[in-house]
């Protein structure tokens, strides 16, 4: 039980630390300044969030261990994020598409994740759904624009709806994990989101002008640590100073 | 109606009597036009330093660090949005201001043409670059034009916080390990005379500073400012424990004033002409995101417009 609480507790925490690793690399090259701003701001709370639910595990573990060994001495098939958010950014219409379908999924889950009879989740839930209430209204609204913007916006738009469709399915897709710590009141059992989660895409995109695509097909595995080929880049960033001067503090 | 001379000396008497100008006010087309030049220089200068510093967040060495590190570029990005907003009090468009950023009309500070090659470089960026920019900045809270110091008084609480962060990056490193320590030296020998470059040419070779000060737009000269803050940051690299790479560097007894070396002023003119080594990326970072998001401002406007007509 405890190495599933471990586990489930990470998982979370590399959803947000991972997305908001890629919203970093936007810092300082946004189309327009504000946007700028708007993309560093929820990249600080995906960060705030995943130093909470790491510094939960590294408790759980109870190996006397830290949030920053969680975060920088995993390797990647120890990493449980979904796929979705590792997709690199692409033009901006891929980023803000990615933004809002892992928002509106976030939202969902972070509501559910309220009521965990662990209080630490919990808590962390609440706190985060607040900053994710803000993401998702940006998403949306930016999805809106683009998508019923211009003709080129709305080909982009489209391109990128496609593009990232595939790795939508994983979010409300229950694993043996998701459904032990359902069972014990303190998961989420996600596929149960999935009727609200089709529901709100739906909305945004017809407002958007944007079509769903046709092709059913799904790719997971990043909830098992079967990762697409762009994680590993990701860490060899993110990991970089922990890994060559081992052991030190900053 | 009054004569320029006349309008002119009430716009002198008003500034010496330290009441602020206001953008409804008349002022001489000279004073404008600094004020422009300064204020958005001042913008693309807090837009471009996002760039030395942005290249660290994805290889921050811990969670805290990205986090304050991240804040603390987000913060800059808002210095360039207040001061984008003050030079538009000029009658000024923000995106002609950034069409002479990257046509090469507008400077930016030298400083960030130079590169940030290691992880206390992000330390002494905060330190150094930052305190540099304090000196300026507390200054011009008390400029004449009231928006520019009205926008000074926002800054300078962050900038300060940056400074302290900055120093904090490297007090770590100095009580760290070996590797560290080097580390931070390091960076300072690489920051400390761009540092001091910042603060322009010396007075001698500075024409437009008499003019500027009786307008007071500055109130202290380029060599003024330089001493100040040489004197305020030899203590802190002295509390560190590393070493300021100058060997003509002593504490004058009689002037209360360190004695510094002669800045290479040949390095100075050259990354201001653009030979510094980042000028052409730092340029071309700015212009690919431009470029890149030209599509989005026209989808913007276009969708707004759209919701209008819809509206009426
Ligand atoms: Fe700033
Ligand atoms: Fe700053």
């Amino acid at each position: 039980m405890r190495q599933s609480l471990l586990t489930y507790t990470l998982s979370l925490g590399d959803n947000s630390m991972i997305l908001g690793q890629r919203l970093g690399e936007w810092c300082g090259h946004g189309p327009i300044l504000e946007v700028d701003m708007a993309l560093t701001n929820i990249s600080l709370d995906l960060f705030g969030q995943a130093r909470s639910y790491m510094q939960y595990a590294a408790e759980v573990e109870g190996k006397d261990r830290t949030e920053d060994d969680m975060a920088f001495l995993r390797d990647a098939r120890e990493f449980r994020n979904v796929l979705l958010v590792e997709q690199d950014n692409g033009d901006f219409a891929h980023t803000i598409v990615r933004q809002f379908f892992f928002d509106a999924y976030h939202q969902l889950f972070l509501k559910a994740l309220c009521e965990s009879a662990d209080e630490r989740l919990s808590a962390i839930a609440q706190k985060s759904l607040k900053e994710v209430n803000y993401h998702l209204r940006f998403s949306s609204e930016w999805t809106i624009r683009l998508g019923d913007g211009t003709e080129e916006s709305h080909q982009r738009m489209q391109a990128a709806v496609e593009a990232l469709w595939p790795y939508t399915g994983e979010l409300c897709t229950s694993t043996a994990l998701d459904i032990e710590m359902a069972d014990l009141g303190i998961g989420v059992d996600v596929a149960e989101l999935k009727a609200a989660y089709d529901q709100r895409i739906a909305e945004v995109l017809k407002e958007a002008t944007l079509t769903i695509p046709e092709s059913g097909w799904q790719q997971t595995g990043g909830k098992e640590g079967k990762h697409t080929e762009q994680l590993g880049f990701i860490l060899t960033e993110l990991q970089w100073m922990q890994r060559a001067y081992p052991g030190q503090k900053w | 109606m009054k004569n320029i001379a006349e309008l002119e000396a009430q716009f002198q008497a008003k500034v010496d009597a330290e009441i602020k100008i206001e953008p409804k006010e008349w002022m001489p087309e000279k004073y404008r036009k600094t004020l422009i030049r300064q204020i958005s220089q001042h913008a693309h200068s807090e837009v471009v330093g996002m760039l030395p510093e942005g290249n660290w967040i994805s290889r921050a060495p811990s969670l805290r660090r990205k986090v304050a590190l991240l804040a603390k570029i987000q913060d800059e990005a808002g210095h360039g949005l207040y001061l984008y907003s003050a030079a538009e009090t000029l009658g000024i468009e923000r995106d002609e201001l950034v069409q002479q950023l990257l046509d090469g009309t507008a400077k930016y500070s030298s400083i960030f043409n130079y590169p940030s090659l290691t992880w206390a470089d992000i330390g002494a960026i905060g330190w150094l670059v930052d305190g540099a920019a304090i000196m300026n900045q507390v200054m011009l809270t008390r400029t004449s034009y009231g928006p520019y110091a009205r926008a000074m008084v926002r800054i300078c609480k962050e900038e300060s916080f940056h400074q302290r962060q900055g120093y904090e990056i490297l007090l770590t490193l100095c009580r760290g390990s070996e590797e560290q320590k080097a580390m931070a030296q390091d960076a300072l020998n690489r920051w400390w005379w761009p540092s001091l470059m910042m603060f322009g040419p010396r007075d001698a070779d500075s024409p437009h500073t008499a003019q500027s000060m009786k307008w007071k737009i500055k109130r202290k000269t380029n060599d003024e400012l330089r001493q100040q803050f040489v004197d305020v940051t030899v203590p802190q690299a002295d509390f560190l424990g590393i070493t300021v790479p100058d060997p003509d560097l002593k504490w004058n007894e009689e002037t209360n004033h360190y004695e510094f070396g002669e800045i290479n002023w040949d390095e100075f003119w050259n990354v201001v002409k653009g030979n510094g080594p980042c000028n052409r990326q730092r340029l071309e970072a700015r212009q690919a995101a431009y470029d890149k998001g030209a599509w989005v401002r026209e989808a913007a406007t276009a969708f707004a417009e759209k919701r209008a007509a819809v509206a009426v």
